[in-house]
């Protein structure tokens, strides 16, 4: 069996048992890297010999007893939007270009103190604004289930490298989805984590009241071991909760008998294509043999809440990413006369055309006259959206639906039209406005070979419900092969 | 001619004496070496959240308490929006929809007597960098050393009327800050800042004219000329039918003039809204009583406490509560003994006599309280004289050496052997025939001669009530 088709925990235990060394898992990670990614681009930047340097002392480390974790000498890629010391962190955007941090997020130092060794940077849409990975001021990324499909986004790299073995674990980020729906295009595990739960800080902001840091993974017991390493108050993050919950590892199992699963109706109505809403009725019908009752309910205010999402995130983009501006840090335009020119070329050219129209949709829902009619109300949605779901959990521990209207679409076929990609987060967005834990699992395989996962929302806190259930699925699934596996088999 | 009153309203920026700076570690402190008190919250790092500095709402609480104000006990921080280099993440956070304090008001003494305030609100806030412009290289650099250190801003009603309101209000803000010790307040260091809103109006009038906004007022003197002179050019445009723009207006020290810097018209939109990285602050019952606790002595309490307590003029309870450490400096020397009209004497003469010629404050003062006490007293047992006690207290005044200890080594103390002093009398007035003589004509100003002879025989170390016991005793035997 090769290294590489190892899951994460796997992994980790045979470092344990001595039968393989982290080196030899970054090693192989590494090959992964050189022999894929040329074609899939998942990666921005990569070091190579700082990543075996640390995998040599990772061995050590675990050799003396410092690393005993059960996640210690896997190798992890992160996304560019999370800031690693001495490692240049772009955003995927060309204004950060040159950005090299002198800290790092506390995720990172998280991993780090795990004995988790970070292969590099992953791409993503430029400042986490988009659905597939094309808005990256550097390249796209390919779907490694067929290159000819986008992998998703936001963090369409930090998946594709999960999928294609070039890394065991991920870091994503999610304000809208972006960990979710990549999940599901890519045939990978991830998690948005209850808001707080993760810190953030040293997570570039978009939109700081959406924006959750989580893990990706080849299967339910890998990302909930990284949430486990993950999750925690940080004093550096106001916004950090405290939680004693966080051991999702033991939390782990499959009896789903007490379960009681919610599908919001609306879910399954419109704009959805038939492979996916099949997915859907299978994970249900899965849940049912589990033991648990599925029940269809009407969640409501579903058709607010992509336009309330979007007020508010480009609200708060707008104003987070003022301090991009050519002074401090960054690019800054070669040719300008004055503060004001070098304000308006460095940012006209360090920033792409979807972060522009975030920027300015942001900027025009804040401005004095506006700011009640759009943010105000927006905000009100948001309330309101909460209150529905605490009436859903309520009556029910998990909420059954897709994390996307459709498996991956092609290359190129989304920019053209951005109010319907917008409208392709419908199913996501929710979970983040209302501060909600949200997990992607994959489900099955279409016509075409791509990948179709399904989403567990829960209440807030209940992670391990989550995980719970995803197992579950995932034993009356069967065993999950993804694309470089399946190689192998053919081989 | 119409009569115009003029109407005033002030914003005040306050910078607070926290340690650190409101949403980060960093030292808020001034003279340090330019960007070495940064970190990548304070510099706008990519990533880096602020974390609130608890400090810096206990003493925007103090502040409001003190200006008698309500506290809004669920108060929120908000993102003001604008481009400037000297603000790193062209962000200030402020507070607009939900300061901290509002409706309060400060008593002021004017000629006709108190005169209240109101005080709009106070919100707390960060302050921005400094820039710095290189002439020789044409280019600006910035410091952000005082960027993130904490600021209140409290607004007035527009309840001024004069320059002489302003200053008497401004300076009723000065000291309450100072007593709280949440500011020293010092303008031309910029620990606190006034901007001027300015405009006139027709006596008899009710509503509000035009107003200007007026910025960069460095001093009590430049907040005087320039109120005088936005009055006088305001009555202008009035009295010559043209109308007073809405503006802000930046005064110009060295040309003693405003000039206007931008109009209502380009005034930003600010985009302010809630900040997402800051949770509300819930401002509980009992954090206000604590910090209604924690509230000191006011000046006015003291002011009048020392003239019914402990006799003082008016004028000395002014001078020893201009300053707080002047003024607990003060009630320490009494609480270590020392009578308190001879305290006070000995702080507002000896002590700010050498205060201005060595140009320190109150709060710069090295000698202890004990020592003057111990000072005082020994003047008071007859130790030592007056005089003695002045140079004794110059030594103090340096390095707080412990006078007893001092006298003795410098062998200052007082001739107590009354033989002595009785052999040293009975040679004075041998000497001075003359002036045994007119006392026996009645004339008892020669006393006063005899004893400055015989001070200075005794080389000072003589007490005068026994000097002048033994003369008297020696010229009523002739």
């Amino acid at each position: 069996m090769d290294i590489l088709d190892l899951t994460a925990t796997e992994l980790a235990e045979k470092i344990k048992r001595k039968e393989c060394s982290a080196v030899e898992a970054a090693a192989a990670c590494i090959e992964q890297i050189g022999r894929e990614d040329k074609k899939l681009h998942a990666f921005l930047n990569v070091d190579a010999d700082a990543v075996l340097r640390r995998a040599k002392e990772v061995d050590r480390g675990i050799e003396t007893g410092i690393y005993t974790g059960p996640l210690a000498g896997v190798p992890i890629a992160v996304k560019d939007n999370i800031c690693t010391k001495g490692m240049a962190t772009t955003c995927a955007s060309k204004i950060l270009e040159n950005f090299v941090p002198f800290y790092n997020a506390e995720a990172v130092d998280r991993i780090e103190a795990a004995g988790m060794v970070l292969l590099g940077k992953t791409n993503m849409d430029e400042f986490a604004m988009g659905s597939t990975t094309e808005t990256s001021a550097f390249g796209d990324t390919k779907n490694p289930w067929d290159p000819a499909h986008v992998p998703g986004g936001s963090s369409g790299g930090s998946c594709a490298a999960v999928a294609s073995g070039e890394a065991f674990l991920a870091l994503g980020s999610d304000t809208g989805g972006s960990i979710r729906q990549p999940s599901s295009y890519c045939g990978v595990t991830g998690i948005k984590p209850t808001y707080g739960t993760v810190s953030r800080y040293g997570l570039i902001a978009y939109a700081s009241s959406l924006d959750q840091i989580g893990p990706i993974a080849k299967n339910t017991k890998d990302c909930a071991a990284l949430l486990s390493v993950l999750a925690g108050q940080d004093s550096k993050d106001s916004t950090s909760v405290k939680r004693t919950d966080t051991d999702f590892l033991s939390a782990a199992g499959d009896d789903m008998s007490e379960m009681k699963i919610g599908i919001p109706v609306e879910y399954l109505s419109d704009g959805i294509d038939d492979d996916v809403k099949e997915s859907v009725l299978k994970a249900a019908e899965w849940f049912k043999i589990l033991g648990a009752s599925v029940e269809y309910f009407d969640l409501g205010l579903t058709e607010y809440t992509i336009p309330a999402y979007y007020v508010i995130a480009s609200a708060e983009a707008s104003s987070n990413l003022e301090r991009f501006d050519g002074v401090k840090y960054g690019y800054r335009s070669s040719s300008c006369e004055g503060l004001h020119d070098m304000y308006k070329k460095s940012r006209s050219e360090g920033f792409g055309p979807e972060v522009k129209r975030r920027i300015m949709l942001g900027s025009f829902v804040l401005s004095s006259g506006y700011y009640d009619a759009y943010y105000l109300k927006a905000l009100r949605v948001r309330a309101k959206l909460k209150e529905a779901f605490d009436r859903a959990f309520s009556r029910f521990d998990i909420i059954l639906g897709p994390a996307a209207p459709t498996a991956a679409p092609r290359l190129g076929t989304s920019l053209n039209d951005p109010l319907k990609m917008y409208l392709s987060d419908i199913y996501t967005v929710s979970a983040n406005l209302a501060g909600l834990p949200g997990l992607t699992v994959p489900c099955k395989i279409n016509k075409d070979g791509l990948p179709i996962g399904v989403q567990l929302t829960g209440n807030c806190f209940a992670e391990s419900k989550l995980f719970q259930a995803a197992y579950g699925l995932e034993k009356l699934r069967g065993p999950w092969q993804l694309p470089f596996m399946r190689k192998e088999c053919m081989e | 001619m119409k009569q115009y009153e003029t109407v005033i309203g002030l914003e005040v920026h306050i910078e607070l004496a926290t340690k650190t700076k409101i949403f980060c570690g960093c030292r808020a402190s001034f003279g340090a070496k330019p960007n070495t008190c940064v970190c990548p919250v304070c510099s706008g790092m990519p990533g880096a959240l602020p974390v609130l500095n608890k400090k810096v709402v206990d003493f925007a609480l103090l502040a409001g308490l003190a200006l008698n104000c309500q506290v809004n006990t669920f108060c929120k921080f908000d993102r003001k929006n604008y481009f400037y280099p000297d603000n790193p993440q062209n962000y200030q956070i402020s507070q607009l929809y939900l300061p901290i304090c509002h409706d309060g008001y400060v008593d002021i003494m004017t000629p006709s007597g108190t005169k209240k305030i109101g005080i709009h609100e106070i919100h707390m806030e960060e302050d921005a960098g400094k820039l710095i412009h290189d002439d020789w290289t044409d280019s600006t650099l910035v410091d952000y050393n005082r960027s993130g250190v904490p600021l209140i801003e409290i607004v007035s009603e527009p309840d001024m009327r004069s320059e002489d309101e302003v200053i008497a209000y401004l300076e009723k803000l000065q000291s309450t800050m100072q007593y709280l010790g949440v500011s020293d307040c010092r303008l031309q260091e910029g620990s606190m800042r006034a901007d001027v809103n300015l405009s006139v109006r027709a006596i008899g009038d009710t509503a509000l004219g035009t107003r200007t906004e007026m910025k960069n007022l460095n001093s009590f003197k430049a907040i005087s000329h320039a109120i005088a002179g936005e009055r006088e050019r305001q009555i202008e445009l009035l009295t010559e039918g043209k109308s007073v723009i809405q503006e802000t207006r930046r005064w110009d020290d060295n040309k003693e003039a405003s000039f206007a810097m931008r109009s209502k018209e380009d005034a930003k939109d600010y985009r302010y809204f809630p900040d997402p990285d800051l949770p509300p602050i819930f401002i509980s019952d009992s954090w206000i009583s604590e910090a209604k606790e924690k509230l000191p002595e006011m000046r006015e309490q003291k002011l009048l406490r020392y003239q019914k307590e402990y006799g003082l003029s008016r004028y000395d309870a002014e001078l020893l509560t201009m300053d707080r450490a002047m003024a607990e400096k003060f009630e320490t020397t009494i609480r270590y003994g020392a009578p308190p009209k001879k305290a006070a004497n000995w702080l507002t003469g000896e002590t700010m006599r050498l205060m201005k010629e060595k140009e320190r404050t109150a709060s710069e003062l090295i000698f202890s309280a004990q020592h003057l006490a111990e000072l005082i007293n020994l003047i008071e047992k007859e130790v030592i004289q007056n005089q003695t006690a002045r140079e004794v207290f110059s030594e103090m005044f340096e390095s707080d050496i412990t006078p007893e200890v001092y006298i003795d080594e410098h062998g200052l103390r007082m001739e107590k052997n009354s033989d002595l002093l009785f052999e040293a009398a009975k040679k004075i007035v041998e000497a001075n025939p003359k002036a045994v003589t007119e006392y026996k004509e009645g004339k008892d100003k020669v006393i006063g001669f005899l004893m400055g002879q015989l001070m200075r025989e005794m080389k000072g170390k003589a007490a005068p009530s026994q000097a002048q016991e033994a003369i008297r005793k020696i010229l009523s035997a002739y």
